[in-house]
Protein backbone atom coordinates (compact mmCIF):
# COMPACT_ATOMS: atom_id res chain seq x y z
CA UNK A 1 0.00 0.00 0.00
CA UNK A 2 1.69 3.60 -1.15
CA UNK A 3 1.29 6.40 1.10
CA UNK A 4 0.67 9.72 -0.96
CA UNK A 5 4.06 11.27 -1.81
CA UNK A 6 3.34 14.20 -0.74
CA UNK A 7 4.72 14.53 2.94
CA UNK A 8 2.59 17.24 3.84
CA UNK A 9 -0.41 14.74 2.98
CA UNK A 10 -2.43 13.27 6.00
CA UNK A 11 -2.83 9.87 6.46
CA UNK A 12 -5.99 8.16 7.47
CA UNK A 13 -6.30 8.16 10.90
CA UNK A 14 -9.39 5.24 11.87
CA UNK A 15 -9.53 1.74 11.36
CA UNK A 16 -13.11 1.02 12.29
CA UNK A 17 -14.55 -1.39 9.38
CA UNK A 18 -14.39 -4.42 12.31
CA UNK A 19 -18.01 -2.38 14.62
CA UNK A 20 -19.79 -3.07 10.61
CA UNK A 21 -21.13 -6.53 10.48
CA UNK A 22 -21.57 -6.03 6.92
CA UNK A 23 -18.42 -5.20 5.74
CA UNK A 24 -16.72 -8.70 6.88
CA UNK A 25 -19.00 -10.46 4.44
CA UNK A 26 -17.27 -10.93 1.14
CA UNK A 27 -18.55 -10.40 -2.20
CA UNK A 28 -18.05 -12.28 -5.40
CA UNK A 29 -15.62 -14.31 -3.65
CA UNK A 30 -13.61 -11.24 -2.93
CA UNK A 31 -13.40 -8.59 0.16
CA UNK A 32 -15.90 -5.92 0.08
CA UNK A 33 -14.37 -2.42 -1.24
CA UNK A 34 -18.08 -0.41 -0.20
CA UNK A 35 -17.20 3.01 -1.85
CA UNK A 36 -21.20 4.01 -2.46
CA UNK A 37 -21.64 5.73 1.10
CA UNK A 38 -23.25 8.57 -0.53
CA UNK A 39 -26.18 6.56 -1.54
CA UNK A 40 -26.06 4.69 1.72
CA UNK A 41 -24.08 3.78 4.99
CA UNK A 42 -23.30 0.49 6.53
CA UNK A 43 -24.70 0.26 9.96
CA UNK A 44 -22.73 -0.08 13.46
CA UNK A 45 -23.60 -3.30 15.51
CA UNK A 46 -24.52 -0.05 17.90
CA UNK A 47 -26.97 1.16 15.77
CA UNK A 48 -28.40 -2.47 14.32
CA UNK A 49 -28.68 -3.26 18.51
CA UNK A 50 -29.89 -0.38 19.54
CA UNK A 51 -33.04 -1.08 16.94
CA UNK A 52 -33.08 -4.73 17.73
CA UNK A 53 -33.21 -3.75 21.82
CA UNK A 54 -35.80 -1.38 21.59
CA UNK A 55 -37.96 -4.49 19.84
CA UNK A 56 -37.20 -6.71 22.74
CA UNK A 57 -37.50 -4.35 25.86
CA UNK A 58 -39.24 -0.92 25.00
CA UNK A 59 -41.26 -1.42 22.31
CA UNK A 60 -44.68 0.39 22.71
CA UNK A 61 -46.68 3.35 21.09
CA UNK A 62 -45.70 7.18 22.26
CA UNK A 63 -47.59 9.52 23.55
CA UNK A 64 -50.68 7.94 24.59
CA UNK A 65 -50.18 4.88 26.97
CA UNK A 66 -50.66 5.30 30.62
CA UNK A 67 -48.82 1.82 31.17
CA UNK A 68 -45.18 1.65 31.93
CA UNK A 69 -43.81 0.23 28.61
CA UNK A 70 -45.48 3.45 26.68
CA UNK A 71 -44.07 5.89 29.10
CA UNK A 72 -41.01 4.16 28.30
CA UNK A 73 -40.85 4.17 24.53
CA UNK A 74 -42.07 7.90 24.69
CA UNK A 75 -38.47 8.87 26.89
CA UNK A 76 -36.59 6.93 24.43
CA UNK A 77 -38.48 8.81 21.29
CA UNK A 78 -37.90 12.20 23.09
CA UNK A 79 -34.51 11.42 24.10
CA UNK A 80 -33.64 10.87 20.54
CA UNK A 81 -35.13 14.47 19.43
CA UNK A 82 -32.72 15.63 21.87
CA UNK A 83 -29.87 14.19 21.06
CA UNK A 84 -30.63 15.10 16.91
CA UNK A 85 -31.09 18.64 18.58
CA UNK A 86 -27.33 18.98 20.29
CA UNK A 87 -26.21 16.82 16.89
CA UNK A 88 -27.26 20.18 14.83
CA UNK A 89 -26.54 22.74 17.78
CA UNK A 90 -30.13 23.65 17.50
CA UNK A 91 -31.45 26.26 20.67
CA UNK A 92 -34.34 23.91 21.42
CA UNK A 93 -35.68 20.41 21.11
CA UNK A 94 -38.55 21.15 19.58
CA UNK A 95 -37.18 22.89 16.83
CA UNK A 96 -36.53 19.09 15.20
CA UNK A 97 -39.04 17.05 13.43
CA UNK A 98 -38.60 13.92 13.17
CA UNK A 99 -39.20 12.60 9.44
CA UNK A 100 -39.19 9.91 6.89
CA UNK A 101 -35.80 11.65 6.01
CA UNK A 102 -34.20 14.45 3.77
CA UNK A 103 -36.79 13.87 0.92
CA UNK A 104 -39.60 14.33 3.28
CA UNK A 105 -38.32 17.14 4.97
CA UNK A 106 -37.80 19.42 2.25
CA UNK A 107 -41.43 18.46 1.28
CA UNK A 108 -42.65 18.82 4.31
CA UNK A 109 -40.98 22.89 3.95
CA UNK A 110 -42.60 23.00 0.71
CA UNK A 111 -46.32 22.57 1.47
CA UNK A 112 -46.54 23.60 4.88
CA UNK A 113 -44.06 26.96 4.77
CA UNK A 114 -43.76 27.34 1.02
CA UNK A 115 -47.25 26.54 -0.41
CA UNK A 116 -49.49 28.93 1.85
CA UNK A 117 -47.08 31.87 1.28
CA UNK A 118 -45.71 31.74 -1.94
CA UNK A 119 -47.41 33.70 -4.67
CA UNK A 120 -47.59 34.25 -8.49
CA UNK A 121 -43.83 35.87 -9.29
CA UNK A 122 -42.30 35.27 -6.07
CA UNK A 123 -38.74 33.26 -6.78
CA UNK A 124 -36.97 30.26 -4.90
CA UNK A 125 -33.56 30.29 -5.82
CA UNK A 126 -31.87 26.77 -6.10
CA UNK A 127 -28.76 25.48 -8.01
CA UNK A 128 -28.00 23.13 -10.88
CA UNK A 129 -26.03 20.86 -8.70
CA UNK A 130 -29.52 20.12 -6.35
CA UNK A 131 -30.80 16.25 -6.06
CA UNK A 132 -33.32 15.68 -7.61
CA UNK A 133 -35.15 16.04 -4.18
CA UNK A 134 -34.72 19.78 -3.00
CA UNK A 135 -35.54 20.29 -6.64
CA UNK A 136 -38.82 19.04 -7.48
CA UNK A 137 -41.04 20.06 -4.05
CA UNK A 138 -40.55 23.15 -5.17
CA UNK A 139 -41.35 22.46 -8.86
CA UNK A 140 -44.61 21.06 -7.43
CA UNK A 141 -45.24 24.60 -4.93
CA UNK A 142 -44.42 26.47 -8.13
CA UNK A 143 -47.22 24.69 -9.68
CA UNK A 144 -49.45 25.29 -7.26
CA UNK A 145 -48.78 28.92 -6.20
CA UNK A 146 -46.81 30.46 -9.41
CA UNK A 147 -43.97 31.07 -7.35
CA UNK A 148 -40.76 30.13 -10.09
CA UNK A 149 -37.28 28.60 -9.55
CA UNK A 150 -34.24 30.72 -10.21
CA UNK A 151 -31.24 28.41 -10.91
CA UNK A 152 -27.82 29.39 -9.45
CA UNK A 153 -25.25 27.62 -12.13
CA UNK A 154 -22.40 25.39 -11.32
CA UNK A 155 -18.79 26.14 -12.67
CA UNK A 156 -16.35 23.79 -14.81
CA UNK A 157 -14.77 22.76 -11.68
CA UNK A 158 -18.21 22.18 -9.41
CA UNK A 159 -18.20 25.33 -7.17
CA UNK A 160 -20.93 27.56 -7.49
CA UNK A 161 -20.92 30.53 -9.54
CA UNK A 162 -21.11 32.89 -7.17
CA UNK A 163 -21.29 35.54 -8.32
CA UNK A 164 -24.04 34.86 -10.45
CA UNK A 165 -25.68 33.75 -6.91
CA UNK A 166 -25.34 37.16 -5.89
CA UNK A 167 -26.94 38.20 -9.05
CA UNK A 168 -30.08 36.26 -9.04
CA UNK A 169 -30.95 36.98 -5.08
CA UNK A 170 -33.62 39.59 -5.19
CA UNK A 171 -36.39 41.53 -4.12
CA UNK A 172 -38.70 39.01 -5.34
CA UNK A 173 -36.40 36.28 -3.50
CA UNK A 174 -38.50 34.17 -1.07
CA UNK A 175 -36.60 30.99 0.07
CA UNK A 176 -32.47 29.71 -0.93
CA UNK A 177 -32.57 25.90 -1.12
CA UNK A 178 -29.15 24.94 -1.27
CA UNK A 179 -27.37 21.68 -0.51
CA UNK A 180 -24.47 21.89 1.74
CA UNK A 181 -22.91 19.44 0.20
CA UNK A 182 -23.26 18.07 -3.44
CA UNK A 183 -24.18 14.25 -3.52
CA UNK A 184 -22.11 14.10 -7.42
CA UNK A 185 -19.58 16.17 -6.79
CA UNK A 186 -18.48 16.34 -3.25
CA UNK A 187 -18.31 20.17 -3.28
CA UNK A 188 -18.80 22.00 0.20
CA UNK A 189 -21.11 25.20 -0.68
CA UNK A 190 -19.95 27.76 1.84
CA UNK A 191 -24.20 27.88 2.93
CA UNK A 192 -23.39 30.41 6.57
CA UNK A 193 -22.61 32.93 3.49
CA UNK A 194 -24.96 32.56 1.12
CA UNK A 195 -27.33 32.47 4.15
CA UNK A 196 -26.30 35.88 5.53
CA UNK A 197 -26.59 37.07 2.49
CA UNK A 198 -30.04 35.73 1.50
CA UNK A 199 -31.53 36.95 4.94
CA UNK A 200 -30.21 40.25 3.61
CA UNK A 201 -32.85 40.06 1.04
CA UNK A 202 -35.33 39.20 3.38
CA UNK A 203 -35.56 35.70 2.38
CA UNK A 204 -35.95 32.57 4.62
CA UNK A 205 -33.00 29.54 3.80
CA UNK A 206 -33.21 25.83 3.19
CA UNK A 207 -30.19 23.66 3.84
CA UNK A 208 -30.22 19.98 2.56
CA UNK A 209 -27.65 18.38 4.71
CA UNK A 210 -27.91 14.83 3.38
CA UNK A 211 -24.44 14.63 2.29
CA UNK A 212 -22.97 16.90 5.20
CA UNK A 213 -24.21 15.69 8.45
CA UNK A 214 -22.12 12.41 8.43
CA UNK A 215 -18.93 13.75 6.99
CA UNK A 216 -18.19 17.26 9.08
CA UNK A 217 -19.62 18.94 12.43
CA UNK A 218 -22.95 21.10 11.60
CA UNK A 219 -24.15 23.95 13.74
CA UNK A 220 -27.35 25.24 12.22
CA UNK A 221 -26.54 28.21 14.30
CA UNK A 222 -23.68 28.99 13.35
CA UNK A 223 -24.71 28.73 9.95
CA UNK A 224 -28.00 30.56 10.56
CA UNK A 225 -30.26 28.88 8.37
CA UNK A 226 -33.96 28.58 8.76
CA UNK A 227 -33.96 25.08 7.87
CA UNK A 228 -31.68 22.36 7.87
CA UNK A 229 -32.54 18.29 6.51
CA UNK A 230 -30.83 15.65 7.01
CA UNK A 231 -31.52 11.50 6.34
CA UNK A 232 -30.61 8.87 9.23
CA UNK A 233 -29.75 6.57 6.55
CA UNK A 234 -26.35 8.64 5.20
CA UNK A 235 -25.08 8.85 8.73
CA UNK A 236 -24.71 5.05 10.27
CA UNK A 237 -28.39 5.01 11.15
CA UNK A 238 -31.60 3.17 9.54
CA UNK A 239 -33.49 3.29 6.48
CA UNK A 240 -37.22 5.34 6.93
CA UNK A 241 -36.27 8.22 9.48
CA UNK A 242 -34.66 11.76 9.69
CA UNK A 243 -35.38 14.78 10.49
CA UNK A 244 -35.91 18.42 9.88
CA UNK A 245 -34.60 21.05 11.72
CA UNK A 246 -36.64 24.21 11.86
CA UNK A 247 -36.25 27.71 13.39
CA UNK A 248 -39.10 27.71 16.06
CA UNK A 249 -40.32 31.05 15.13
CA UNK A 250 -41.03 29.94 11.80
CA UNK A 251 -42.50 26.21 12.66
CA UNK A 252 -44.85 28.00 14.96
CA UNK A 253 -46.66 29.63 12.13
CA UNK A 254 -46.74 26.93 9.38
CA UNK A 255 -49.73 24.59 9.25
CA UNK A 256 -50.13 20.99 9.34
CA UNK A 257 -49.35 19.30 6.15
CA UNK A 258 -50.49 16.01 6.85
CA UNK A 259 -53.39 15.51 9.25
CA UNK A 260 -53.77 12.58 11.57
CA UNK A 261 -53.16 11.45 15.26
CA UNK A 262 -50.41 12.72 17.24
CA UNK A 263 -50.80 15.91 15.58
CA UNK A 264 -53.59 17.33 17.14
CA UNK A 265 -54.56 18.86 20.21
CA UNK A 266 -58.28 18.15 20.17
CA UNK A 267 -60.64 16.75 17.13
CA UNK A 268 -64.28 17.61 16.85
CA UNK A 269 -66.20 17.95 13.79
CA UNK A 270 -66.90 21.68 13.95
CA UNK A 271 -63.46 22.27 14.76
CA UNK A 272 -60.23 20.64 15.36
CA UNK A 273 -57.21 22.06 17.10
CA UNK A 274 -53.46 21.65 16.49
CA UNK A 275 -50.58 20.44 18.74
CA UNK A 276 -47.77 22.85 18.87
CA UNK A 277 -44.59 21.82 16.72
CA UNK A 278 -42.69 19.29 17.03
CA UNK A 279 -46.01 17.02 17.04
CA UNK A 280 -48.46 19.40 14.51
CA UNK A 281 -45.63 17.80 11.66
CA UNK A 282 -45.55 14.39 12.87
CA UNK A 283 -48.74 12.55 12.15
CA UNK A 284 -49.56 8.96 13.06
CA UNK A 285 -47.19 6.96 14.83
CA UNK A 286 -43.91 7.94 13.61
CA UNK A 287 -40.54 5.59 13.10
CA UNK A 288 -40.15 4.87 16.79
CA UNK A 289 -37.51 2.55 17.02
CA UNK A 290 -35.66 4.30 13.75
CA UNK A 291 -35.24 7.52 15.54
CA UNK A 292 -33.99 6.10 18.43
CA UNK A 293 -31.52 3.66 16.30
CA UNK A 294 -30.90 7.07 14.83
CA UNK A 295 -29.40 8.44 18.07
CA UNK A 296 -27.67 5.42 18.79
CA UNK A 297 -26.02 6.55 15.31
CA UNK A 298 -25.38 9.76 16.33
CA UNK A 299 -23.60 9.09 19.33
CA UNK A 300 -21.37 6.46 16.95
CA UNK A 301 -20.79 9.05 15.31
CA UNK A 302 -19.21 11.41 17.86
CA UNK A 303 -18.05 8.57 19.78
CA UNK A 304 -15.32 8.60 16.93
CA UNK A 305 -15.72 12.25 16.93
CA UNK A 306 -16.52 14.53 13.08
CA UNK A 307 -13.28 16.15 13.50
CA UNK A 308 -11.48 12.96 13.25
CA UNK A 309 -13.77 11.65 10.87
CA UNK A 310 -13.18 14.49 8.59
CA UNK A 311 -9.62 14.40 9.07
CA UNK A 312 -9.67 10.82 8.04
CA UNK A 313 -11.78 10.92 5.19
CA UNK A 314 -10.43 14.23 3.26
CA UNK A 315 -6.73 12.11 3.87
CA UNK A 316 -8.66 9.16 1.64
CA UNK A 317 -9.89 11.71 -0.74
CA UNK A 318 -6.41 13.34 -1.32
CA UNK A 319 -5.05 9.83 -1.50
CA UNK A 320 -7.97 8.70 -4.00
CA UNK A 321 -7.83 11.92 -5.98
CA UNK A 322 -3.97 11.29 -6.65
CA UNK A 323 -4.83 7.57 -7.55
CA UNK A 324 -7.40 8.18 -9.87
CA UNK A 325 -5.82 11.12 -11.64
CA UNK A 326 -2.52 9.08 -12.09
CA UNK A 327 -4.69 6.32 -14.42
CA UNK A 328 -4.45 7.62 -18.09
CA UNK A 329 -8.06 7.48 -19.73
CA UNK A 330 -9.93 8.61 -16.24
CA UNK A 331 -10.89 12.01 -15.49
CA UNK A 332 -12.17 13.88 -12.39
CA UNK A 333 -15.89 15.42 -12.43
CA UNK A 334 -15.70 17.91 -9.14
CA UNK A 335 -12.67 19.21 -8.42
CA UNK A 336 -13.70 22.01 -6.14
CA UNK A 337 -11.01 23.21 -3.39
CA UNK A 338 -13.62 22.41 -0.67
CA UNK A 339 -14.94 18.64 -0.98
CA UNK A 340 -16.68 15.82 0.92
CA UNK A 341 -15.67 12.62 0.15
CA UNK A 342 -16.41 12.39 -3.45
CA UNK A 343 -14.99 10.78 -6.21
CA UNK A 344 -17.23 11.46 -9.58
CA UNK A 345 -15.28 10.11 -12.25
CA UNK A 346 -15.18 9.03 -16.04
CA UNK A 347 -13.20 6.29 -17.78
CA UNK A 348 -12.75 6.69 -21.68
CA UNK A 349 -14.23 4.15 -23.92
CA UNK A 350 -15.67 2.75 -20.88
CA UNK A 351 -19.55 3.92 -19.92
CA UNK A 352 -20.23 4.49 -16.04
CA UNK A 353 -23.33 1.56 -16.04
CA UNK A 354 -20.09 -1.18 -17.79
CA UNK A 355 -17.93 0.25 -15.32
CA UNK A 356 -20.27 -0.36 -12.24
CA UNK A 357 -20.81 -3.67 -13.45
CA UNK A 358 -17.14 -4.98 -13.85
CA UNK A 359 -15.96 -3.04 -10.20
CA UNK A 360 -18.76 -4.85 -8.92
CA UNK A 361 -17.48 -8.37 -9.64
CA UNK A 362 -14.25 -7.43 -8.17
CA UNK A 363 -16.26 -6.61 -4.80
CA UNK A 364 -15.66 -2.80 -5.37
CA UNK A 365 -19.30 -1.07 -4.96
CA UNK A 366 -20.10 1.82 -6.13
CA UNK A 367 -22.62 4.18 -7.85
CA UNK A 368 -23.04 5.03 -11.60
CA UNK A 369 -25.30 7.15 -13.37
CA UNK A 370 -26.89 10.37 -12.98
CA UNK A 371 -27.20 10.37 -8.82
CA UNK A 372 -30.05 11.80 -8.97
CA UNK A 373 -28.95 15.25 -10.30
CA UNK A 374 -30.10 15.44 -13.71
CA UNK A 375 -30.00 18.64 -14.64
CA UNK A 376 -26.27 18.79 -12.94
CA UNK A 377 -25.40 15.91 -15.95
CA UNK A 378 -26.84 17.31 -18.72
CA UNK A 379 -24.72 21.26 -17.07
CA UNK A 380 -21.48 18.96 -17.70
CA UNK A 381 -22.92 17.29 -21.03
CA UNK A 382 -22.29 13.40 -19.77
CA UNK A 383 -25.43 11.20 -19.10
CA UNK A 384 -23.60 10.26 -15.94
CA UNK A 385 -20.16 9.22 -13.90
CA UNK A 386 -19.54 6.68 -11.69
CA UNK A 387 -19.18 7.46 -8.26
CA UNK A 388 -16.74 6.44 -5.46
CA UNK A 389 -18.42 8.18 -2.14
CA UNK A 390 -16.48 7.55 1.47
CA UNK A 391 -17.54 6.73 4.78
CA UNK A 392 -15.67 6.67 7.93
CA UNK A 393 -14.51 2.65 7.63
CA UNK A 394 -12.87 2.74 4.41
CA UNK A 395 -9.39 2.67 4.00
CA UNK A 396 -6.53 3.45 1.15
CA UNK A 397 -7.19 -0.87 0.73
CA UNK A 398 -10.64 0.46 -0.35
CA UNK A 399 -8.97 2.71 -2.91
CA UNK A 400 -6.13 0.66 -4.11
CA UNK A 401 -9.34 -2.21 -4.84
CA UNK A 402 -10.52 0.55 -6.55
CA UNK A 403 -7.80 1.42 -8.59
CA UNK A 404 -6.81 -2.38 -9.49
CA UNK A 405 -10.44 -2.61 -10.84
CA UNK A 406 -10.49 0.07 -12.81
CA UNK A 407 -7.36 -1.02 -15.14
CA UNK A 408 -9.22 -4.46 -14.80
CA UNK A 409 -12.01 -2.65 -16.22
CA UNK A 410 -9.81 -1.32 -18.82
CA UNK A 411 -7.96 -4.78 -19.97
CA UNK A 412 -11.41 -6.06 -20.72
CA UNK A 413 -11.99 -2.78 -22.73
CA UNK A 414 -8.72 -2.67 -24.35
CA UNK A 415 -8.18 0.56 -23.25
CA UNK A 416 -5.73 -0.13 -20.82
CA UNK A 417 -3.36 2.69 -21.29
CA UNK A 418 -5.89 5.99 -21.72
CA UNK A 419 -6.00 4.68 -25.92
CA UNK A 420 -9.90 5.63 -25.94
CA UNK A 421 -11.38 2.70 -28.13
CA UNK A 422 -14.59 2.82 -27.65
CA UNK A 423 -17.13 4.44 -30.23
CA UNK A 424 -16.74 8.08 -28.93
CA UNK A 425 -19.96 8.54 -28.44
CA UNK A 426 -20.39 8.23 -24.84
CA UNK A 427 -18.55 11.29 -23.17
CA UNK B 1 -12.16 -17.43 -10.06
CA UNK B 2 -15.98 -17.20 -8.68
CA UNK B 3 -19.23 -17.40 -10.50
CA UNK B 4 -19.34 -13.33 -10.98
CA UNK B 5 -16.30 -13.43 -12.35
CA UNK B 6 -17.81 -16.28 -15.10
CA UNK B 7 -20.46 -14.26 -15.62
CA UNK B 8 -19.30 -11.15 -16.81
CA UNK B 9 -16.69 -12.86 -18.67
CA UNK B 10 -19.74 -14.71 -20.48
CA UNK B 11 -21.92 -11.39 -20.80
CA UNK B 12 -18.93 -8.94 -21.66
CA UNK B 13 -17.46 -11.41 -24.58
CA UNK B 14 -15.61 -9.92 -27.73
CA UNK B 15 -18.59 -9.55 -29.96
CA UNK B 16 -19.80 -7.49 -27.56
CA UNK B 17 -16.94 -4.96 -27.25
CA UNK B 18 -16.23 -5.22 -31.64
CA UNK B 19 -20.30 -3.82 -31.87
CA UNK B 20 -19.77 -0.91 -29.33
CA UNK B 21 -16.76 0.01 -30.65
CA UNK B 22 -18.11 -0.23 -34.19
CA UNK B 23 -21.50 -0.43 -34.18
CA UNK B 24 -23.13 -1.17 -37.12
CA UNK B 25 -25.69 0.69 -38.96
CA UNK B 26 -25.10 3.51 -37.25
CA UNK B 27 -26.63 6.12 -38.86
CA UNK B 28 -29.80 8.15 -39.84
CA UNK B 29 -32.09 6.20 -42.44
CA UNK B 30 -33.34 8.58 -44.60
CA UNK B 31 -35.56 6.20 -46.55
CA UNK B 32 -37.33 5.48 -43.14
CA UNK B 33 -40.94 4.70 -43.05
CA UNK B 34 -41.25 3.93 -39.28
CA UNK B 35 -38.77 5.47 -36.63
CA UNK B 36 -39.41 5.40 -32.48
CA UNK B 37 -37.06 6.81 -29.89
CA UNK B 38 -35.92 4.73 -26.81
CA UNK B 39 -34.66 6.32 -23.79
CA UNK B 40 -33.31 4.80 -20.27
CA UNK B 41 -33.97 8.06 -18.32
CA UNK B 42 -31.71 6.04 -15.11
CA UNK B 43 -29.18 5.03 -17.48
CA UNK B 44 -29.25 8.17 -19.58
CA UNK B 45 -29.67 6.00 -22.32
CA UNK B 46 -30.90 7.02 -25.85
CA UNK B 47 -31.36 5.81 -29.10
CA UNK B 48 -33.58 6.20 -32.19
CA UNK B 49 -34.20 3.28 -34.47
CA UNK B 50 -34.89 3.67 -38.02
CA UNK B 51 -36.67 1.05 -40.24
CA UNK B 52 -37.58 1.03 -43.93
CA UNK B 53 -40.33 -1.32 -44.56
CA UNK B 54 -41.46 -2.36 -47.65
CA UNK B 55 -44.09 -5.31 -49.10
CA UNK B 56 -44.42 -6.09 -45.42
CA UNK B 57 -40.71 -6.62 -45.49
CA UNK B 58 -37.75 -5.04 -43.38
CA UNK B 59 -35.55 -3.85 -46.42
CA UNK B 60 -32.78 -1.72 -44.13
CA UNK B 61 -33.08 -0.77 -40.22
CA UNK B 62 -30.11 1.73 -38.32
CA UNK B 63 -29.94 2.98 -35.32
CA UNK B 64 -28.06 6.68 -33.91
CA UNK B 65 -27.78 7.58 -30.06
CA UNK B 66 -25.86 6.63 -27.22
CA UNK B 67 -25.69 4.32 -24.01
CA UNK B 68 -23.56 1.77 -22.59
CA UNK B 69 -21.86 -0.96 -24.33
CA UNK B 70 -24.40 -3.46 -23.42
CA UNK B 71 -27.33 -1.47 -24.84
CA UNK B 72 -24.98 -0.30 -27.84
CA UNK B 73 -23.72 -4.09 -29.25
CA UNK B 74 -27.47 -4.54 -28.68
CA UNK B 75 -28.37 -2.13 -30.75
CA UNK B 76 -26.08 -2.78 -33.45
CA UNK B 77 -27.10 -6.56 -33.40
CA UNK B 78 -30.36 -6.15 -33.84
CA UNK B 79 -30.17 -4.01 -36.97
CA UNK B 80 -28.11 -6.90 -38.60
CA UNK B 81 -30.43 -9.42 -37.64
CA UNK B 82 -34.02 -7.63 -38.65
CA UNK B 83 -32.88 -6.71 -42.29
CA UNK B 84 -34.54 -8.79 -44.83
CA UNK B 85 -37.05 -10.52 -42.21
CA UNK B 86 -40.61 -9.76 -42.70
CA UNK B 87 -42.31 -7.76 -39.93
CA UNK B 88 -44.10 -10.58 -38.33
CA UNK B 89 -41.34 -12.41 -38.08
CA UNK B 90 -39.56 -9.57 -36.87
CA UNK B 91 -42.19 -9.50 -34.23
CA UNK B 92 -41.65 -12.49 -33.22
CA UNK B 93 -38.21 -12.45 -32.54
CA UNK B 94 -38.71 -9.41 -30.42
CA UNK B 95 -41.04 -11.58 -27.95
CA UNK B 96 -38.31 -14.35 -28.28
CA UNK B 97 -35.32 -11.89 -27.72
CA UNK B 98 -37.50 -10.16 -24.86
CA UNK B 99 -37.98 -14.21 -23.35
CA UNK B 100 -34.28 -14.93 -23.53
CA UNK B 101 -32.99 -11.63 -21.48
CA UNK B 102 -35.55 -11.33 -19.04
CA UNK B 103 -36.37 -15.08 -18.51
CA UNK B 104 -34.02 -17.10 -20.51
CA UNK B 105 -33.49 -19.33 -23.10
CA UNK B 106 -36.57 -22.34 -22.13
CA UNK B 107 -39.36 -19.22 -22.28
CA UNK B 108 -38.09 -18.59 -25.90
CA UNK B 109 -39.22 -20.03 -28.97
CA UNK B 110 -37.32 -23.88 -28.54
CA UNK B 111 -36.73 -23.49 -32.37
CA UNK B 112 -35.65 -19.96 -32.37
CA UNK B 113 -31.74 -20.44 -34.04
CA UNK B 114 -30.27 -16.71 -32.52
CA UNK B 115 -27.26 -16.62 -33.92
CA UNK B 116 -24.79 -14.30 -32.68
CA UNK B 117 -27.47 -12.78 -30.27
CA UNK B 118 -27.23 -15.46 -28.38
CA UNK B 119 -24.62 -13.40 -26.41
CA UNK B 120 -27.05 -10.74 -25.02
CA UNK B 121 -28.50 -13.97 -23.23
CA UNK B 122 -25.13 -13.27 -20.39
CA UNK B 123 -27.25 -10.13 -19.06
CA UNK B 124 -29.76 -12.62 -17.05
CA UNK B 125 -27.39 -13.22 -14.12
CA UNK B 126 -26.88 -9.27 -13.82
CA UNK B 127 -30.54 -8.15 -13.27
CA UNK B 128 -29.91 -4.18 -13.29
CA UNK B 129 -28.50 -4.41 -16.79
CA UNK B 130 -31.31 -6.56 -18.11
CA UNK B 131 -32.71 -3.00 -19.74
CA UNK B 132 -29.82 -1.76 -21.48
CA UNK B 133 -30.05 -4.76 -23.69
CA UNK B 134 -34.17 -4.65 -24.29
CA UNK B 135 -34.06 -1.12 -24.89
CA UNK B 136 -33.53 -1.15 -28.62
CA UNK B 137 -35.70 -3.95 -28.88
CA UNK B 138 -38.30 -2.58 -27.08
CA UNK B 139 -37.40 0.78 -29.42
CA UNK B 140 -37.65 -1.53 -32.65
CA UNK B 141 -41.07 -2.73 -31.44
CA UNK B 142 -42.52 0.30 -31.29
CA UNK B 143 -41.44 1.85 -34.68
CA UNK B 144 -42.72 -1.08 -35.87
CA UNK B 145 -46.51 -1.03 -34.10
CA UNK B 146 -46.26 2.89 -35.05
CA UNK B 147 -45.89 3.65 -31.83
CA UNK B 148 -44.99 7.32 -30.82
CA UNK B 149 -44.22 7.26 -27.18
CA UNK B 150 -40.97 7.00 -26.48
CA UNK B 151 -39.58 3.55 -25.64
CA UNK B 152 -38.66 3.29 -21.70
CA UNK B 153 -37.08 0.41 -20.09
CA UNK B 154 -36.50 1.32 -16.26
Amino acid sequence: MNAPCDPGAQTPILDLAADFPILSRPLHGRRLAYLDNGATTQKPAAVIEAEARFYRESNANIHRGVHWLSQHATELYDGARATVQRFLNAARADEIVFTRGTTEAINLVAQSWGRPRLAAGDEILLSTMEHHSNIVPWQLVCEQTGAVLKVIPVRDNGELDMAAFAGLLGERTRLLAITHVSNALGTVNPVAEMTRRAHEMGAVVLVDGAQAVAHQAVDVQAIGCDFYAFSGHKLYGPTGVGALYGRAELLRHMPPWQGGGDMIRTVAFDNTTFAPPPQRFEAGTPNIAGAIALAAAIDYVQGVGLARIHVHEQALLDYGTRALAAIPGVRLVGTAERKAGILSFLVDGIHPHDLGTILDAEGVAIRAGHHCAMPLMTRFGIPGTARASLGLYNGLADLDALVAAIHKAQELFGTRGGTASGNGRVA
Amino acid sequence: MSGMQDSLRELYQEVIFDHNRNPRNYRPLPAANHHADGHNPLCGDQLTVYLQVEDGIVRDSSFVGHGCAISTASASLMTEAVKGKPVAEVEALFRDVHALLTEGREAADPARDFGKLEVLSGVKEFPARVKCATLAWHTLHNALVGEHETAHTE
